[in-house]
């Protein structure tokens, strides 16, 4: 048994158990948790009514970004501006009170580290390679980027994981997806996954957490790696990660949270043996040759509903499942578009660069590519690009892409999830559409009536320019 | 939380299939705070129908629900079962729920009751004028008219309804299991287990 060959998935796991139950559950220690403002008030108010601790409260990190405004946060002389909405600005101050009281690490709305917490994660090096992350937001699998064992929980498990420091979890099945040759020029990380979610489906992933392997990802940089774990739960999977390597050591050396000196030899040896055995086994495996991944929009309200910029919006009819059909009649009924259209045809009136899937510097400098010395379309009325921190921000900042993106016409903005949910006051109105890098195309996921496009951000960058969904390639070779 | 027994009273004769948790407690009440008060805007939509039964005084306070299937699908939003508890609800009677509802309403003490369809026909005839009474201990749901339907439920959840125990309360009584882990990490995975500062 202890020579059994093992998949990356089956070696965090097994570190991670802390006795199993008879029904198979296993009571699992957690080693990171992030808190936003959202999912934990109810969380912090159990504890206190139940006079319960935080069992290990250097274990957590919280930080605010889905209500936050991405306005400025600052008047001009220095003093912080009022959230107008009297709920967001309820649940930060929750959260403002809750993290000192229960001795938890809080960085702040107007703290230059401020921004996503998937994107702060990594860039502070709290999440760490081998690690198991819990964070009340269905994105956390992103935290695979750099070789964890992330996932989503809800509040309840929030309360549970401060108090305990586990949770209770059946293990998993295994899925390899994995993906040999090379990306196309002008195909990007978030070009493939969306093609994946579409080989996969939605509920492909069900039950399973998937291992990225192959050349592809070898070579992908940890931010693009993040992208690709990120939309992990868009294909069902609760959690999907990539093997730890010298790409993943060499981006978390130095950052503030990581381990140091004798910690960081023994971390890297022991991150190195994680990866998955030859010979172990995966429950299921599908194979992708990265050349017929072409640059790749949604046209419907789900993240399985993809297809390449050259193709055209699909018919019903072309379904075989008649419950699909149903589904694809009522997207298409949502997303005013007619079978058959040309997807390159398709106008746009928003622009949104952003969320946990696509705000790190990688994706400001993939956009700014695009923008430079290039106007925004008037067919745009709106367009905001959001860094996924402040670090971000400085550093694009640093390389004057800020300026670049302004000239070009979109906003420069301050970091938050924005766009992404609709829960700030950054939304898409009603009817009109939108380029965006975030996740989810849901049915009014980015305002009540917003028709979203998932795209990545050059694409987006692309669409901005032209005023219609566009490939990228035509601008850039 | 209350350790779970008897349930009596009367039985809101909803009966509505696939009502999802948009239903329960739709997205604008999801910026509370508190798990208090969410009751207020429970089943908004539907108390926007004139006639509803929800508003009808009959049924103000009323601890079980009588639902169709499939009850709480959707998105697995837990302010759902918070809603119901505020409500006032103790108990939803339906032939399914989904699983992520089943398992939020058990973690907030709430009773999930599955009963074929006939025998829900049966009840919801019955809660227009009469009392309906669930009985964790026999897994029983009866009437004044001599009904009685038994129904299923996982042990391990019977016992912690029964009990008043709560998983984080359930697992805190393993803490000498965890300390144990935590001892060996801090040995091996030393860096893991430092963490960060407040
Ligand atoms: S950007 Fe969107 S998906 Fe990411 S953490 Fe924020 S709300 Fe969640």
């Amino acid at each position: 048994m202890a020579n059994r060959p093992r998949t990356l998935y089956e070696k965090i796991w097994d570190a991670h158990v802390v006795e199993t139950r008879d029904d198979g559950t296993s009571l699992v220690y957690i080693d990171r948790h992030l808190v936003h403002e959202v999912t934990s008030p109810q969380a912090f108010e159990a504890l206190r009514m139940a006079g319960r601790k935080v069992r290990k409260p250097e274990l957590t990190l919280a930080v605010p970004d889905h209500n936050l405004p991405t306005t400025a946060r600052l008047d001009t002389s220095g003093n912080r501006l009022p959230i107008a909405d009297p709920e967001s600005a309820q649940q930060l101050a929750a959260l403002e009170r809750n993290a000192p009281e229960f001795s938890i690490r809080y960085i702040g709305a107007t703290d230059a580290e401020q921004g996503i917490v998937h994107v702060v994660g990594p860039e502070q090096g709290f999440s760490l390679p081998g690690a198991t992350i819990v964070c009340g937001d269905s994105h956390t699998a992103a935290h695979g980027g750099v070789g964890a064992l992330a996932f989503g929980i809800g509040t309840s498990e929030v309360e549970h994981v401060l108090a305990t420091q586990t949770l209770l979890l059946k293990r998993s099945k295994t899925l390899e997806v994995r993906v040999d040759g090379q990306l196309g020029p002008g195909v990007t990380s978030k070009d493939l996954i969306l093609h994946i979610i579409g080989v996969l489906g939605t509920a492909g992933g069900t039950g399973y957490v998937i291992e990225y392997r192959g050349e592809v990802f070898e070579k992908m940089s940890v931010e693009s790696r993040l992208t690709v774990c990120n939309m992990s739960i868009e294909a069902g999977a609760r959690s999907g990660l990539i093997a730890p390597d010298d790409i993943t050591f060499a981006y978390l050396k130095g950052r503030p949270m990581a381990p140091k000196g004798e910690d960081w030899d023994k971390a890297v040896a022991w991150w190195r043996s994680l990866a998955t055995d030859e010979g172990a086994k995966f429950d299921k495996s599908i194979r992708i040759d990265a050349g017929d991944v072409e640059p790749t929009v949604t046209w419907g309200t789900s993240p399985e509903d993809v297809v390449s910029i050259g193709g055209v919006v699909p018919a019903p009819e072309s379904f075989a499942d008649t419950s699909k059909q149903d589904a694809v009649r009522k997207s298409l009924d949502y997303m005013g578009l007619v079978p058959g259209t040309p997807m390159r045809d398709v106008e746009v009136q928003n622009i949104f660069i952003g969320s946990c899937t696509n705000s790190r510097i990688e994706d400001m400098r993939a956009a700014a590519e695009v923008l430079r010395g290039r106007k925004v379309h008037p067919n745009i009325k709106w367009g905001i690009v959001v860094p996924g921190s402040g670090l971000v921000k400085a550093q694009a900042e640093a390389e004057g892409l800020d300026k670049i993106i302004i000239e070009a016409g979109l906003e420069w903005r301050e970091p938050g999830c924005s766009a992404c949910l609709a829960m700030n006051p950054d939304k898409v109105p009603a009817g009109e559409r939108c380029a965006s890098t975030s996740n989810r195309n849901f049915v009014g996921r980015q305002g009540p009536g917003a028709r979203t496009h998932l795209v990545s951000p050059a694409m987006a960058a692309a669409a901005a320019v032209t005023g219609r969904l566009t490939d990228v390639r035509e601008l850039t070779s | 939380m209350e350790p779970v027994s008897t349930i009596e009273g009367r039985a809101i004769p909803f009966g509505r299939k696939n009502v999802d948790t948009d239903v329960i407690i739709p997205a604008h009440w999801l910026k509370t705070i508190t798990r208090e008060g969410l009751g207020r805007g429970a089943f908004e939509s539907v108390r926007a129908e004139d006639g509803n039964i929800f508003d009808d005084p009959e049924f103000a306070g009323a601890p079980i629900l009588i639902a169709g299937d499939n009850f709480g699908c959707g998105s697995s939003r837990e302010h759902a079962a918070w809603a119901l508890l505020d409500m006032g609800v103790k108990a939803v009677i339906a032939p399914s729920f989904s699983d992520i509802f089943s398992g939020n309403a058990f973690k907030n003490g709430i009773l999930t009751v599955c009963l074929p369809q006939e025998q829900i026909d049966r009840l919801m005839e019955v809660a227009r004028e009469q009392p309906v009474s669930i009985d964790l201990d026999t897994q029983t749901v009866t009437t004044p008219f001599q009904d009685r339907f038994t129904f299923e439920i996982d042990p391990f959840r019977k016992h912690c309804l029964s009990e008043g125990l709560d998983e984080v309360g359930l697992t805190l009584a393993r803490d000498a299991a965890i300390a144990n882990h935590e001892k060996s990490r801090e040995a091996n995975l030393p860096w893991l287990a430092k963490g960060v500062a407040a």
